[in-house]
């Protein structure tokens, strides 16, 4: 069974974000970029399900521009045996990336697709449902437990009353939450193993995809700043100040 | 004029607290709106509907197949209904919407607005990109239609209807898959105030050190009637189940008082609670990130002040 891992160059999660001062969108030049934490924690899921031998070759994918390739490298390193560039220059938004990424899962006919939950970036948390709507096929979204067996898939999803589970039929989609796993340290051998690696480049007119009509952005804006508060030295006084303002 | 179409999210026979904001959200642009239940029997969550200020209908569709609300079973429907002549539809952004809707507005061959937190108009929407730490507007196109989620703790609830609207059942001719099947739900059955709808919210970090120590927040919240929430570390280390994240990631909360107790106060974290009215802090870190955004901040051994606390209020 083969598996595609998307993986999404975002802003590193440690980076103080700056937006730029006309408002045109967020500063991210000279900024550290990493992958997705979320694609980590996909890309170590399939990783462990090829060590378990249930998984026989892993497919990394990317959509977006030239730097993206140092996005597809990590995911070698952590054990993709290759990857899929989809190469766009200009802005794409969530349904396009997600008929390119669906194309990318017919073509190679994969049976299980391992995305991020969300990106850090657009904390939009829509791609993979997307592509299984796309596709015509079951999603397992925010997954913290996730076993293969025979042509199903029993998946543990994050939901806001506590922990759901469901039974899906392979192929499927499957968005991975932060309690799925603890991804690997990459090892420099890994890493230069990765440098090796074939990485094929698509465009979107390869994989017949047009991008659909986007959402305009008007604007980029920072958000009111909370003023620092006042420091209190004891409960005492902290219950006052609470009860002052009527909160208790 | 605007035909806003509100995904009725329930849970056994109870509507979803989020949906008289989302009501509200709608409100804000105007024109109809109808609230759609999907469930076995959604009768006592489509009465519920209906009494909500600013609902025009409310549409009840009872299939067995919609019990457990599976995003691949309400979807299709959806999809439907909203070709009938729908501007607008509207989720949630519960984790429910969240799974469900991203697949309609695919289906209708649409971007969806994610987390919308401002209307300005019938397409354009405010919402937050990067752990709310840039605020985005943007114009979506009005044809077809446009999808979105609403951020919950961004709008108030839409009070009582004088009379409630009317309620109407249909049926839809539409087939469903049977690839995706619902196992089992592992909820936390708990008398305190729901997190996400809560006045006050008592929130404990990694530094409680154990589920035993969480006891501590438990009781300082039930003295002050407050839901309890935790920080990603306290929920990875197990101290306590994954459903009292709050962050980024986790819950977006707006609480009228919060407690953040033990917990540094990192971005993600943090964006879980900007909408906040009052952040008290106790840390004993004084260089704590968490006191740079807090109302009031204490400095000291939460084992310690915490139980005094809870003794004084
Ligand atoms: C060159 C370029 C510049 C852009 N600049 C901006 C900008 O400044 N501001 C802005 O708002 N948008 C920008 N975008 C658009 C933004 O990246 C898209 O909205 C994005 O591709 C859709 O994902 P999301 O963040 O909504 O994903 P989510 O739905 O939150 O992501 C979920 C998961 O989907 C997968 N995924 C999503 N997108 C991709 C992808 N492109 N490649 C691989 N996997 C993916 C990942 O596994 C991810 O974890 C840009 C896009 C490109 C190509
Ligand atoms: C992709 C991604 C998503 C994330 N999403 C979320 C999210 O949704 N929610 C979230 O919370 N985090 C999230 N995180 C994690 C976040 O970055 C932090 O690691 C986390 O919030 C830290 O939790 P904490 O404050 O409890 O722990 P720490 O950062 O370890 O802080 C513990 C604090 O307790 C204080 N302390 C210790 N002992 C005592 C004592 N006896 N008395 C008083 N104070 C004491 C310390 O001074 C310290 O400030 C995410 C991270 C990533 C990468």
């Amino acid at each position: 069974m083969k598996a595609l891992v998307s993986v999404k160059r975002v802003i590193d999660y440690n980076v103080r974000i700056q937006v730029k001062p006309d408002g045109s969108g967020v500063v991210t030049d000279g900024v550290k970029h990493s992958v997705n934490p979320f694609d980590e924690i996909a890309m170590e899921e399939a990783v462990r399900l090829k060590e378990k031998g249930k998984v026989t070759e892993i497919i990394a994918v990317t959509v977006g521009g030239a730097k993206c390739e140092e996005t597809l490298r990590t995911a070698l390193a952590f054990g993709a045996d290759r990857a899929v560039h989809v190469k766009v220059d200009e802005e794409i938004q969530s349904l396009t990336a997600a008929q390119a990424l669906a194309a990318v899962f017919k073509k190679e006919g994969t049976e299980i697709f391992f995305l991020g939950k969300q990106a850090i970036d657009d904390d939009a948390a829509q791609t993979g449902q997307m592509v299984a709507a796309l596709l015509d096929l079951p999603q397992a979204t925010f997954a913290s437990k996730v076993e293969i067996d025979g042509g199903k898939a029993t998946v543990t999803r994050e939901v806001d009353a506590g922990l759901e589970t469901l039974e899906i039929d392979l192929p499927a989609i499957i968005t991975t939450d932060l309690r799925l796993n603890e991804p690997r340290y990459l090892k420099l051998p890994d890493i230069m193993k990765a440098k090796k690696k074939p990485i094929e480049v698509v465009s979107l007119a390869d994989l017949g995809v047009t991008a659909a009509a986007a959402l305009k952005r008007v604007k980029v804006a920072t958000p009111p700043k909370r003023s620092k508060g006042v420091m209190v030295k004891t409960v005492d006084e902290l219950v006052t100040a609470l009860k002052g303002k009527g909160l208790i | 004029m605007s035909k806003i179409l509100v995904i009725g999210q329930q849970a056994e026979g109870k509507l979803n607290s989020g949906i008289a904001k989302v009501v509200n959200a709608a409100k804000a642009i105007g024109g109809e709106i109808h609230v759609v239940v999907f469930a076995a029997d959604g009768s006592a969550a489509a009465a519920q509907a209906a009494a909500i200020d600013g609902v025009t209908k409310v549409i009840q569709i009872d299939r067995a197949e919609n019990d457990h609300g599976l995003a691949v079973i309400v979807e299709p429907q959806i999809v439907a209904l909203a070709k009938t002549g729908y501007s607008h539809v509207f989720a949630a952004g519960t984790t429910f919407g969240k799974d469900l809707l991203p697949r309609v507005a695919a289906k209708l061959g649409v971007q969806q607005v994610s987390d919308i937190m401002a209307v300005h108009g019938a397409t354009s929407f405010d919402r937050p990109i990067y752990a709310g730490n840039a605020i985005l507007t943007v114009e979506a196109p009005a044809e077809p239609c446009v999808v979105a989620t609403i951020r919950l703790a961004s709008f108030q609830a839409a009070g009582d209807a004088a009379a409630a609207a009317p309620i109407e059942k249909q049926t839809l001719d539409v087939t469903l898959p049977t690839h995706t099947r619902f196992v089992k739900l592992e909820a936390q059955k708990s008398e305190r105030p729901e997190l996400q709808s809560a006045n006050r919210v008592v929130s404990g970090g990694r530094a409680l050190a154990s589920s035993e120590n969480f006891s501590i927040i438990y009781s300082l919240a039930d003295k002050l009637k407050a839901g309890v929430g935790a920080s990603r570390a306290a929920v990875d280390s197990g101290y306590v189940p994954n459903d009292m994240q709050v962050g980024q990631t986790g819950k977006i909360i707006a609480p009228e008082l919060y407690f953040a107790i033990g917990i540094s106060g990192a971005i993600q974290h943090l964006a879980g609670i900007k909408d906040a009215r009052t952040i008290v802090a106790i840390n004993k870190d004084p260089e704590a990130p968490i006191f740079e955004v807090a109302d009031y901040g204490l400095v000291g051994d939460l084992f310690t002040l915490v139980p005094e606390l809870e003794s004084k209020v």
